[in-house]
Parts: structure tokens; sequence; C-alpha cells
């Protein structure tokens, strides 16, 4: 077992969550969940950070944020959507502010359904995102790891929401 | 100071002090879980923050920030040599706060703002207990006539016994300099969202690993600092060096866990306040018995 995955730091984004999300996510630093037993520590700084733990959905003001603090953030890295709007977009999804669940802004890799999402559901997910991130290590190390890009996302998001591709197309303005 | 006990010290400090380090970081952040009342993480990790830093990508902000930070690292291991090899006292705490300076010019080489302020509320770190230290070396000229750290294994009784003052005014400064409440302003263990993290905002991957064993050896030697104070002619010296740094690391734990951080303004203050008193007190006490 390498350390990566002895030692995941963790950032979290607020992605106009109604904060039941965020809460959860909080709740797994106090001292019930403890998740410092396995060395997550909640850092604030995507240079630091591991894991990006997103709640929340995505709208057309906090994509350009959300996607820096990805680029910002050092390979490996793993993004995790929290709760059921970062998944799919929940209840909000037909609103017309919103863009739809965070994988339309960035690479997603491991979903974590929930309104809103349990401390242990959060927990599993990032057990998973650890197998993902010291795959990402290892293929790193290797000099094999493609970067995913955020781009990608935004195309994925024209081809997939159908019906909605002026907004798609729009976006693709705004973002030149 | 001979060749010999400088390469003695080079491989002992070198190879030891990180281990050392290590573990004490371990122990903070098990025993600070467990006062919260936490399971807290393992032993080793620590060992494993460093390792996992060292794997990831390589990204640097400039040429330089790197460059500052191995000085900063080298100067901290240096420090530690020319004390464990019973070299000049002044010496070593100009090395070691040279160290703390390549530090903060790494910081500020990123040009970022939160670096930047981070920078700064470091340099009043240095500013805090900077007094102090330069006033402790002063002390212990006088009281051991030589200012060469070998010098306290031919004493009859170790220097607490003539520099109580200056001690208990180390011990203030202390918790500063091993980056604890209530004065952890930069760098601090806890609080990684906020300002107080400021310094290594731009640092990633093997530079922050560098800035971690930096405090590893930093740590060492601080505590190293404290062992001094009781150690004399006699073998039982050290035992009594060591359980007293043990005892005083505790208790700086405890201090961490259960005050909230002030203001830089009550640091500066309270440090200088402290410094100033106690240790002219007992200098001036010390020169008049002499």
């Amino acid at each position: 077992m390498s350390s990566t995955i002895k030692s995941p730091w963790i950032i979290h984004y607020d992605a106009s969550s109604c904060n039941g999300c965020d809460i959860e996510v909080l709740a797994c630093l106090t001292p019930l969940y403890d998740v410092e037993r396995f060395g997550i520590i909640n850092t604030g700084n995507p240079k630091h950070a591991d894991i990006l733990l997103v709640t929340g959905s995505v709208n057309e003001r906090n994509i350009s944020v959300l996607q820096q603090i990805y680029e910002q953030m050092i390979e490996p890295k793993v993004v995790i959507a929290c709760g059921i709007c970062a998944t799919t977009g929940g209840i909000f999804k037909e609103c017309y502010n919103t863009l739809g669940g965070v994988d339309k802004a960035v690479p997603v890799d491991v979903y974590a359904p929930g309104c809103a999402v349990r401390p242990e559901a959060i927990i599993d997910a990032v057990v998973i995102g650890l197998s993902i991130l010291e795959q990402k290590r290892v293929a790193l190390a290797q000099g094999k790891l493609v970067s995913e890009t955020t781009a990608e996302c935004v195309t994925a998001a024209d081809k997939i929401v159908d019906g909605q591709t002026v907004r798609a197309a729009a976006l693709k303005i705004t973002k030149g | 100071m001979t060749a010999i006990s400088f390469i003695l010290a080079l491989v002992g400090f070198g190879l030891v002090a990180p281990i050392i380090g290590c573990l004490l970081a371990g122990l903070d952040r098990k025993i600070t879980a467990r006062l919260q009342g936490r399971v807290g993480p393992p032993l080793l990790q620590p060992y494993y923050d460093v390792r996992k830093l060292l794997a990831k990508e390589n990204v640097s902000v400039n040429r330089f920030q790197d460059f500052y930070i191995a000085m900063s690292l080298f100067l901290a291991i240096l420090a530690g040599v020319m004390f464990f090899a019973g070299g000049n006292f002044l010496l070593v705490v100009f090395l070691i706060t040279l160290s703390t300076l390549f530090l903060i010019v790494a910081a500020y080489s990123s040009r970022s703002p939160f670096a930047e302020i981070g920078a700064e509320r470091e340099i009043i770190q240095v500013m805090s207990y900077e007094p102090l230290v330069i006033l402790m070396t002063i002390a212990y000229f006088l009281a051991v006539r030589t200012f060469d750290v070998g010098a306290v294994f031919g004493l009859s009784q170790p220097i607490i016994v003539s520099l109580p003052l200056v001690f208990i005014a180390f011990l203030f400064v202390l918790t500063i300099k091993l980056r604890k409440s209530p004065f952890d302003l930069s760098y601090s263990h806890h609080a990684h969202q906020e300002l107080v993290k400021g310094i290594t905002t731009e640092m990633s991957g093997k530079t922050l690993a560098m800035v971690e064993v930096t405090h590893w050896y930093e740590n060492v030697l601080f505590m190293s600092w404290v062992g001094l104070f009781f150690v004399w002619g006699s073998w039982i010296g050290i035992l009594v060096a060591v359980i007293v740094a043990l005892t005083i690391y505790f208790l700086e734990i405890l201090i961490d866990s259960n005050f909230a951080r002030v203001k830089w303004q009550a640091m500066l203050k309270w440090s200088w306040l402290v410094t100033l008193v106690f240790c002219t007190i007992n200098i001036v006490v010390l020169i008049m018995v002499s």
C-alpha cells in the first residue's frame, strides 16, 4: 500500500449547494466519524489537495470557479460529486439557471448520491476514490497519466443535454 | 568543535533527527486527537504525508522557490549539526534564523497575496522570538563563560540553576517556535483553510515535503535547546534532559489544544514583555553574583 492512499488531503467546494451536503461533509471531520484516522485533512488549498469534494449543482456563475480549482490541483487528483445535485443536478436540474451535475464542469471520478448525502456514503466514495487515486499515481510514476481537462466536459455537456444545446453553446462562447 | 565531532554530528543529527522529528509530529497529532475525543491518525502519518507529497507531480510557481526552500532545509540541518557537534551557540542561532528567513523569501517569491501575508505573519513571529533567543545566548555565555555548546559537559551543575528565569522566558517563545496555539500565527498545524497557512499557499509536492522535513529538524533542535538547560558533567544529565524535553513537548501539546489563537499584537507585546522582564532580571542577577 503506497503512502498516497494513506494521506488523502481534501478540498471542499460548495457549488450552489443548499448547505445540506456541506454539513454532512464537515460531519465526517467531527469526532463521531473522525476521518483523520485515515490521514484525511480538509485543506483549503487546491495545490495541497488530492481529492476535490463538490457539493451542489453547477451554474453559469460558478462553473469557471470550479474549473479553476480543478486545474490548480496537482496530479494525481480525484473528483467526488457529493449529493444528488452534484451528481445530476437533482431537483434543480430543470431550473433555467442550472447547467446540471458537476460532470458538466470537471471530470468526475466518483458519484455519491443522496439528499443530503450521508457521511457514510461520503466516506465510502472517498475510499473508492482512493483506489482511483492510486491507479493515477502509478500511471504518473510510469509517465502514462493523461490529465483530463475541463474543456472535454463542456463539449460533453453539449452532447448529453438534449434540448439545452443553446445554453451549452452559449457556454462555449463565454468560455472563448 | 573538532572535525571528528562535526562528522559524527552530521551523520547522527542528519539521519536520526528526521526520524525523531517525524515520530514527535505523529505523537503530537495522536495526542491532540485524543484530547479532542478522537481516535486520530496513525503514529507514522507525517511520514505518509511526506511520501505522498514526494509522489505528486512536480509543479513550481517559479525557478527560485525550490532553491530557497532547499536552502532553508540545508541551514536547519547545518544548525542542528553545529549544535550537536558542540559548536558555537550563537552561530547555531544565526543559522536557524537564516533558515526561517529563506522560508520567508520563498513565500515572497511567489508574489501571491496569500503567500505574502503569510510571509509577513512569519516575519512578525521572528520579530517576537528573536530578542529572547539573542538574550538567551548572552545569558548562556555569562553562565558558562563560552559560547561553545560542548562546554556544558564540563559543568558541575546544569545551567538551569543559574538561568531559571531565562528558561521560563524560553518556554514562552518555544510555543511560537514550535508553531503552537496561542501563537500559531504562521504555518499552524490546524486551520488549514485559513490565512495562518498562508506561507505555504503556493508550495506543493516536493517543495511542501521539504518544508515539512525542515520543521521536523527544527523541532528536534528546539527540544534539544530545552535539554541544554539540564545537562551537566554526569551521564544522568542527558537522561534528565530527555525526560524534561519530552515533558515540555507534552505540555506544549496541552497548551496547543487548550488555547485560542491570539492576534499578532498580543503575541508581539507579550513575548517582548516576558523576554525583557525575565531575561533582564536573570542577567543582572548573574552579573552581580559573579
